[in-house]
């Protein structure tokens, strides 16, 4: 091997990707030409309200959309250099769970009710690893230490309804990253969770990340969740990314209005307590139906900066500084603002 | 002042079941003696993680649930001892607000029928009346008159909790539980809900009881806050002390998780480990023994009382008091 060539950080480019659900009422845009990459060790967040398209971009690159209804229209998933999206269900099955794995908000329509946590978990060895059963159960219990359960070879016995929701989630995780992925993709895995429990699990993925040295993909709607967990930041609404950018960039110069109005709309904790009680911002109205978007930039009928181009064409990202990108108009002039 | 709810050792233990004669063999301390009061126009929030009894605390307060044992006081009086027509007259002035509206609001009738029911049930606003009660409802809460003639399905989720709110209004209450009221809505519509239910307050002068996992919204919401661990409650005072000063470990523990929208903010200490106990088996002493970072010898052999930590300050802790 080559010592001197550069390390590859670039793990995962997703590029132009646009995923598209028919249904009677038409087409929805769910995903409607996201770019962004991964690079190694990273956790990028990708945060927006439901229905914007986070959990269809997660399962896109898992491969996991049902088509039909779903379709992927356009775009690549380059992953450590090849394109995903080009693989035959063969290889795709060798990838999925192996190399990269995905964990959900509800870790019970991941885990089979029917078999104990140790079974489940060195199935993932037995399949990617060609251990034999007894080997396999012994690393199964090896994992559930690692994500920190109490008294593993135990619970390695059990069956998922024995266990409470911040446990399950965490053989979930076990699971994952049995076969010690690259990348990690968690769709809100702690939103049905007590913040307390939410704080292990986010504390027991930034170990793991560590030890492991996977990168992680963290899906939520939680501002607060992504500023614990993620180093870049790209924030959806109604199926395109609208701002991108380094966690730091992101909450102290949050530039597109949706990004400041979310950050405006949210209460903190603290504030009255010191200051007294300032009033909510709202942002008005809806997030519009896929299947009834407005013409020009999505975000137009619900925007106070709105100005005339807006209703007509929709936006580029347009780059504000280095690494930080903006979907508006506002920042169509080379980065300055227009108001 | 006489306070419009008042609380006193509420206890709610269902039964666990077995066997074909179903024998009882256990129960589920679902709510453990708790105690509060609420004065007209004030907000009181109700803070815990899940399964600590908060959904079971509201509803027996409304005696939509049956207490085994305690007091509940609506106005001086307590609620166990009235008629059935005194009970049905009080309904009017107590009202509640769920977490998820789409189930508490019948599919296959119209917002309009939706709203018209209670009016129907306690025969108030009659005749032409009606309508217009319905319609100004309807804009009270930031609706269209016209959307009376739409059903559920048609809304969205911030929507719905709108046209629950203003079923929570019809009759005039003047007070309202609000379980988890914003817990289900997207960020940008949660704070339409809460400025909507802050107004509504100033205006018709109600008493709120909001229960909510959610620490942030609660500060900003509530005037005082009780913290309830397991069915006891283990921290109660004003939003400005139990926010800057909290007494209890369970508090501490819990406000410093709150995830902050700032990358900057390092999590301090105090981490809670392990999960909340089964009810069913709650720990011996303190109840919140097992996980607590600042536990003594006493704690697991006695436990603690309510006590005075400060103006209007109440903590259970062995290091208060
Ligand atoms: N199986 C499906 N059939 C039809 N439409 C779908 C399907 N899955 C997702 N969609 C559409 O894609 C949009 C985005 O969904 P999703 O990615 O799940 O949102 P979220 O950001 O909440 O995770 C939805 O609003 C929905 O219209
Ligand atoms: N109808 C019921 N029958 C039996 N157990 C119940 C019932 N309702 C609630 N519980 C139990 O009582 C405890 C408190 O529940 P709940 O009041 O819903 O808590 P919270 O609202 O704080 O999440 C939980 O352990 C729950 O499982
Ligand atoms: S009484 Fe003891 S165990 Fe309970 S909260 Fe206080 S210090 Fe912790
Ligand atoms: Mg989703
Ligand atoms: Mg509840």
């Amino acid at each position: 091997m080559n010592m001197k060539v550069k390390p590859n950080t670039n793990l995962l480019d997703v590029k132009g990707m646009k995923i598209h659900f028919h249904s009677s009422e038409g087409v929805a845009k769910a995903v409607d030409g996201i770019s962004f990459h991964l690079d190694r060790g990273e956790v990028l967040g990708i945060v927006g309200e439901s229905g914007c398209g986070k959990s269809v971009t997660a399962k896109s690159i898992m491969r996991l959309i049902p088509t039909p209804p779903g379709k992927i229209a356009a775009g690549q998933i380059i992953f450590d250099g090849t394109d995903l999206l080009k693989l035959s269900i063969q290889q795709m099955r060798r990838i999925r769970g192996n190399r990269i794995a995905m964990i959900f908000q509800e870790p019970m329509t991941s885990l089979n009710p029917v078999f104990t946590i140790g079974d489940q978990i060195s199935e993932m060895f037995i399949l990617h690893r060609g251990l034999r059963r007894k080997q396999a159960l012994e690393q199964a219990v090896e994992m559930l230490a690692k994500v920190q359960i109490p008294e593993p070879c135990k619970r390695s016995r059990e069956y998922p309804h024995q266990l409470s929701g911040g446990m399950r989630q965490r053989a979930m995780i076990a699971m994952a990253l049995a076969c010690d992925p690259q990348i990690l993709i968690a769709d809100e895995p702690t939103t049905a969770l007590d913040v307390t429990i939410q704080a292990q699990i986010i504390d027991l993925m930034l170990q793991l990340k560590e030890d492991f040295h996977t990168s992680i993909i963290m899906i939520t709607h939680d501002l607060g969740v992504i500023a614990e967990i993620a180093q870049t930041v790209a924030v959806m609404y109604a199926g395109k990314i609208v701002e991108q950018a380094p966690a730091v960039d992101l909450f102290d110069r949050a530039s597109h209005p949706y990004t400041q109005g979310l950050l405006k709309s949210i209460p903190k904790l603290g504030r009255r307590a010191a200051k007294g009680r300032c009033d909510l911002s709202e942002i008005p109205g809806i997030v519009p139906s896929l299947y009834r978007l407005p013409q020009g930039c999505s975000f137009y009928p619900r925007c106070e900066k709105a100005h005339a181009v807006c209703n007509s064409l929709m936006p580029d990202l347009h780059s504000v500084s280095e690494h930080h990108r903006v979907r508006c108009w506002l920042y169509a002039d080379k980065g300055k603002r227009k108001d | 002042m006489q306070p419009l709810l008042e609380v006193h050792d509420l206890k709610v233990h269902f039964p666990i079941k077995k066997g074909i004669f179903s024998r009882t063999t256990g129960y589920i301390y679902a709510v453990n003696g708790i105690c509060l009061h609420l004065d007209p126009g004030e907000t009181l929030g109700i803070v815990g993680e899940s399964g600590c009894g908060k959904t079971t605390a509201g509803l027996a307060i409304l005696n939509l649930i049956k207490p085994t044992s305690g007091s509940v006081c609506y106005e001086g009086r307590d609620l166990a001892g009235i008629s059935k027509k005194e009970h049905k007259a009080l309904t009017r002035e107590m009202q509640i607000i769920f977490q998820d509206p789409y189930s508490s609001l019948n599919p296959r009738m119209t917002i309009n029928k939706i709203l018209s029911s209670p009016m129907e049930i306690h025969g108030l606003y009659k005749g032409a009346r009606r309508q217009e009660r319905i319609d100004h409802l309807l804009e009270k809460v930031g609706l269209h008159p016209e959307q009376g003639k739409r059903y559920p399905h048609e809304f969205s989720g911030g929507q719905r909790q709108r046209v629950g709110i203003a079923r929570a209004l019809a009759l005039n209450p003047k007070l309202i539980i609000g379980d988890e009221p914003v817990s289900a809505l997207d960020v940008s519509i949660q704070a339409q809900i809460i400025n909507l239910l802050i107004g509504l307050q100033k205006e018709f002068n109600l008493s709120y009881l909001m229960i909510s996992h959610d620490l942030a919204v609660v500060e900003h919401i509530c005037d005082r806050i009780a913290v309830m661990y397991l069915g006891k409650m283990v921290e109660t005072a004003g939003f400005k002390q139990l926010y800057t000063n909290p007494k209890h470990p369970y508090t501490q523990s819990l406000l410093s998780v709150v995830p902050v929208a700032d990358p900057r903010h390092k999590r301090k200490g105090n981490m809670l480990s392990g999960d909340v106990p089964s009810p069913i088996h709650p720990p011996s002493g303190c109840y919140f023994h097992p996980r607590c970072p600042r536990r003594m010898e006493i704690c697991s052999r006695q436990a603690p009382e309510l006590k005075e930590a400060g103006p209007g300050h109440l903590a259970a802790c062995h290091l208060c008091g």
